[in-house]
């Protein structure tokens, strides 16, 4: 659906060269709700603008659809734009209007008939939920309803793609989370790829399917979020990872553990279906070891479970041992190190 | 010496009057091309919709060297062409031409004072929907800036009761004129008086009428 190639993208500070977007190299699939995520700075605002030309890249091709869209006339790169809905964090809307006649306006540009865009402008009200309010003007809405208003504008001329510019970043978690569950629908019920930047890991979480890490302009990891998720490669990915799921106690906890003459501690990390399998009570009482769960969570990402647990055993030192090779097996188990945390 | 009041009132209302359609129709002209010169201004600046050095560098200076001479100079600078252009340099409509002018270079820095202040994601969002930049100035940047543009204009309407004033005394007509004529030069303290009373309603009203709209689109 989008293709990125090659895409770099360099502004001219004066003398200096900034290079917002460095060699970019994605796919984002047909229906796919795509995050890009990093630190602000990370180029990933000006990847989103290389998608509908508000910026042009310096090297390399964005196609869209198979299209170069860098060849396109300014007439065609105008009739492309209503095929790209576009939110932003301010939102962005026109405070001359009324909700109606924001909405109204990217219908108003494809030549629509006035009872036409009527129908259609309800029609939005209804899904994003606002009917009540389509003559209020935006100084009178809050920023979850002004976030409903941008998404229904962005929606208005049916378009097969959505580019989301932090569209949650300047809500309160509620409202992000009203939203997000909205853009969810509009991925789900109108087949609509999305696009997606933010700096806020629990989006990625909550509705991505694939997601991308940016730093310095490059995309460092990219890969289906379960994947990245369970087994992050760079050290950015793996802090913004820590950011939604602390998978380790504070150091002060740990240290206390440790001063008590705490155990060994162990990490063992299983992803994929619930099984029936009493795995870890089986497998301990098979060698006379005891288990005890010190610390951990298991949660559901992707409609999959993902579980970290930090677990100390009590027995035999070489019913221990027996007890790890077997788990090893069957489960992703290793020492917790001293200097973690 | 006194001017006779039973039949001098006349007089001042008609004076009134031509100051009326002075303002008006410097108003409506200098409007037409202090907007357009305001948003050829704006739309030329660097990284906005279509972008152009050069008119944007020639408007600027040329802004700058009308705007910072005194009216009353810029009126006998330019007499040869109001001569010209209207073919007299006596009376209302000899006056309505170089106040247009100055009128039209003073509205054009104040739109695009007013456009600069507009976001510019709002305009970013327009262009993401397609619209192209012509659509973009007239759906747009005009409606977003209105409720300070029309604050802008009130700002500008009261300047050219001044102006009318000052081209009254050179022979421009209105209440200045009157003023000069008969209260300066034969000393009568009571059509001063009465000139500068009227004079001070017409700014209350166009201030009040300013004020008045503006609140009607002011949206923020």
């Amino acid at each position: 659906m989008i293709d990125f190639k090659n895409v770099s993208k360099t502004f001219r500070l004066g003398k200096r060269e900034v290079h917002a977007v460095n060699n970019v190299s994605l796919t984002v699939n047909e229906g796919e709700i795509f995050g890009v995520i990093g630190f602000s700075g990370a180029g990933k605002s000006t990847l989103l603008r290389l998608v509908n030309l508000l910026e042009r890249p310096t090297t390399g091709t964005v196609y869209i659809q198979n299209i170069d869209v860098n060849s396109l006339s300014s007439k065609e790169l105008r009739a492309r734009r209503q095929n790209i809905g576009m939110i932003f964090q301010n939102f962005n809307l026109f405070n001359s209007r009324t909700v109606a006649g924001n909405i109204a306006y990217p219908l108003k540009l494809t030549g629509l008939s006035k009872q036409g865009i009527k129908n259609r402008v309800e029609e939005l009200l209804r899904f994003v939920g606002l009917s009540d309010k389509a003559n209020d003007f935006p100084n009178q809405l809050s920023g979850g309803q002004k976030q409903r208003v941008g998404i229904a504008r962005a929606l208005a001329t049916s378009p097969d793609i959505l580019i989301c510019d932090e569209a949650t970043s300047a809500l309160d978690p509620e409202t992000t989370a009203e939203i997000l569950k909205l853009l969810k629908k509009v991925n789900k019920d109108l087949g609509i790829t999305i696009l997606l930047i933010t700096h806020e890991m629990h989006v990625i979480q909550s509705i991505c399917h694939k997601v991308a890490v940016m730093e310095n302009g490059e995309v460092i990891e990219s890969g289906d979020v379960f994947d990245v998720f369970t087994n992050p490669q760079h050290l950015t990915t793996q802090r913004f990872i820590q950011s939604v799921q602390q998978d380790l106690p504070s150091v002060n906890i740990l240290n206390e553990w440790r001063l008590r003459g705490g155990k060994k501690l162990f990490r063992v990390i299983f992803k994929g279906d619930i099984t029936n399998d009493a795995v870890l009570s089986q497998v301990t009482q098979k060698h006379q070891v005891h288990f005890n769960i010190v610390y951990g969570s298991v949660r559901e990402l992707q409609e999959k479970l993902f579980g970290n647990l930090l677990i100390s055993f009590e027995g035999n030192q070489d019913a221990i041992q027996n007890t790890l090779d077997e788990l090893k097996t069957i489960v992703d188990i290793e020492e917790v190190v001293q200097h973690e945390g | 010496m006194k001017v006779d009041w039973t039949t001098f009132w006349p007089r001042i209302v008609e004076s009134t009057g031509e100051t009326v359609v002075m303002v008006i129709a410097t108003l409506v002209f200098g409007s037409i091309l202090g907007i357009a010169i305001g948003l050829l201004l704006f739309v030329t600046r660097e990284k906005n919709i279509l972008e152009n050095k050069l008119v944007f560098q020639v408007l600027n200076i040329l802004i700058n060297i009308i705007r910072p001479i005194p009216f009353i100079i810029f009126l006998v600078a330019i007499s040869q062409l109001t001569r010209l252009v209207i073919g007299t340099t006596i009376g209302t409509a000899a006056a309505i031409f170089p106040m247009t002018i100055v009128a039209s270079f003073s509205i054009a820095r104040v739109v695009e004072n007013n456009l600069v202040s507009i976001d510019p994601g709002v305009i970013e969002a327009a262009q993401a929907m397609g619209a192209s930049p012509l659509r973009i100035i007239f759906t747009v940047l005009i409606p977003e800036a209105l409720g300070p543009l029309i604050l802008g204009l009130t700002f500008i309407t009261v300047s050219l009761i001044d102006f009318s004033a000052v081209a009254g005394t050179v022979g421009g007509g209105g209440l200045g004129h009157v003023a000069m004529t008969y209260g300066y030069q034969r000393f009568d303290g009571s059509v001063m008086l009465v000139t500068v009373i009227i004079l001070i309603i017409l700014v209350q009203l166009a201030q009040w009428l300013g004020n008045t709209l503006s609140r009607k689109f002011m949206r923020r």
